[in-house]
């Protein structure tokens, strides 16, 4: 039984850190937290939606063309409401995503209604396959195992290869620096945005496979996630990963012990980090040397 | 090369440069001196474009014929001006390699990359045996060569250089500047930020002294070095003396 619900939890705890990912990724380059990362994740999950209710395209090419979206919405919120902030501080980018948030959400319910619906997603969580004696898998899991891997795995090599990846943490690491090495700056933001939205719209279409979609649906996975990414220390993307891990299982195996609980175990954890260890579990940070 | 005329920059309410023109010739080591808050490092901050979009206020830079006071930073480097910055300020996460190529990030010849590379680590030996380590944990010495490396690597025409010997042992500073020399004669010309004033004089081709946001000398470095007001106020050697025979109150500097 037990290994029932970590297994389960571990799938949900890799979507956690899935989305985590997202949100570190911005995190990172600019120590601004999106509170708008929900609710892109939200409205991409609709333009799925919409593009398999109303054009019956597969669903292989709906998901790529999401994800597509879902780039051009992340630049363009990048582009559009924070580049033009003047003199930007961190708080005000961050009230800028939450300006962005509300925006978003109003958007999402005025095309497609308050009423919930049922997300047609292609993997099932009711479909399970045994992968050992007395232990159970849905789809839904691993497909959420095999594609937080194959996400990882790229993002370790873009970030640790690809020019562009080393000119995004050196960008990361030291703005006027990465100025004067000739990197367009604004560009990296951008682009840092694209690829998060990327990444959070694949977390949030696993999300509304679960529960159901509505323009409220990401609200209580973000809180989740965020958690989890901050149980890891927000600057580490394995550990943001760890993090959601151990917050999936902690969250099941809680939950099936104290169901009225289970909600808000996550809160729990955030404070109980941020008091005693406020970098996280797995951070690492630079000091300046002088 | 460099033409400089007449740029006020402001720090909001604060004017930093009072209007300063100066010229760089093809080939030149000049230097840029004076203590503290003249304005030395804004001066070149103004040229990069660092400081706020709407800065230099008034005046024109103009880089091989072309002005450059309106660029971005970015386009700036591409025409062949390089920066290292005051404090080194390499990417501490990265590693030396990853800084270097950092550097030549405007480029797109392989070849001619992996040639400059070696060409800066035969520069700097010591960061061949240190290119997989994180530039954070390289030392002070270290890290200041690592910036000049990764300022090479866009194959600059000028290499702008913000006090490359601060926190250096006398013994690295020399180093360093026997460096910058040895790069100048490949051809680089050298705009050199210096507070140690007798080390710049000594490699320098011409010189210009600054205070408070204003240039007030300009000449040889031969010239400068007998000045009586730079030998005072830079140099620290001539300490006049009274009739009594002990120092008298320090001297106002005179220059305006």
């Amino acid at each position: 039984m037990i290994e029932q619900l970590v297994v389960e939890g571990l799938a949900i705890g890799a979507c956690y850190g899935l989305f985590g990912i997202a949100v570190a990724i911005i995190y990172k380059t600019s120590e601004v937290v999106n509170f708008a990362q929900g609710e892109m994740g939200m409205v991409a999950t609709f333009v799925a939606f919409h593009i398999l209710t109303v054009y019956h395209v597969p669903f292989w090419l709906a998901f790529v063309l999401t994800l597509l979206f879902a780039a051009a919405l992340g630049a363009l919120i990048q582009t559009c409401f924070l580049r033009p902030a003047k003199d930007p501080t961190v708080l005000g980018l961050i009230i800028i995503t939450l300006g962005a948030e509300m925006l978003l959400m109003g958007l999402a319910g005025w095309k497609w209604g308050a009423e919930q619906k049922d997300f047609p997603f292609i993997l099932s969580v009711q479909k399970t396959r045994e992968i050992a004696p007395g232990l159970e898998l849905n789809e839904w899991s691993m497909g959420v195992f095999v594609l937080s891997a194959v996400i990882m795995l790229i993002l370790f090599l873009f970030f640790r290869y690809s020019r562009l990846g080393i000119a995004m943490r050196a960008t990361q690491q030291n703005v006027n620096a990465a100025k004067v090495m000739g990197i367009k700056v604004e560009r990296v933001f951008a682009i840092t945005w694209a690829m998060s939205s990327v990444i959070g719209a694949v977390a949030a279409m696993f999300f509304a496979a679960r529960s159901v979609l509505d323009p409220n649906f990401m609200m209580e996975p973000f809180m989740r996630a965020f958690a989890a990414a901050v149980l890891g220390g927000l600057t580490s993307i394995p550990g943001v990963v760890a993090g959601g891990l151990i917050m999936g299982i902690v969250e099941n195996v809680f939950g099936y012990r104290w169901p009225e609980w289970k909600p808000i175990v996550a809160f729990v954890v955030i404070v109980l980090i941020l008091t005693l260890k406020p970098s996280g579990l797995f951070a690492k940070h630079f000091v300046k040397k002088v | 090369m460099l033409s400089v005329k007449n740029i006020e920059t402001w720090y909001d309410l604060i004017r930093a440069l009072h209007g300063i023109s100066f010229e760089i010739k093809e080939g030149a080591i000049v230097a840029l001196l004076g203590s503290n808050g003249a304005g030395k490092s804004t001066t070149l901050k103004t040229i990069m474009r660092l400081l706020d979009d709407d800065q230099p206020e008034k005046g024109t830079i103009e880089f091989m014929g072309r002005r450059i006071d309106r660029l971005d930073t970015e386009e700036i480097v591409r025409m062949g001006i390089s920066y290292v910055p005051e404090g080194r300020e390499v990417f501490p996460e990265l590693t030396v390699m990853e800084n270097i190529l950092m550097g030549a990030y405007t480029r797109r010849d392989r070849k001619g990359v992996q040639e400059d590379i070696e060409t800066v680590f035969g520069h700097f030996p010591i960061l061949k045996q240190r290119a997989g380590q994180q530039a954070g944990h390289l030392s002070g010495g270290e890290q200041q060569m690592l910036a000049i490396g990764r300022a090479l690597m866009s194959r600059p025409k000028l290499l702008m250089l913000d006090e490359p010997s601060l926190g250096l042992s006398p013994l690295l500073t020399r180093e360093i500047f026997s460096i910058i020399r040895d790069i100048n004669e490949r051809g680089v010309t050298i705009l050199l930020v210096e507070q140690n004033v007798n080390m710049a004089l000594k490699y320098s081709t011409f010189a210009y002294l600054m205070e408070n946001g204003r240039i007030v000398r300009a000449d040889k470095p031969e010239v400068l070095r007998e000045d009586e007001d730079v030998k005072e106020f830079y140099l620290g050697v001539a300490t006049e003396q009274s009739v009594k025979g002990y120092k008298r109150y320090r001297r106002k500097v005179r220059f305006r």
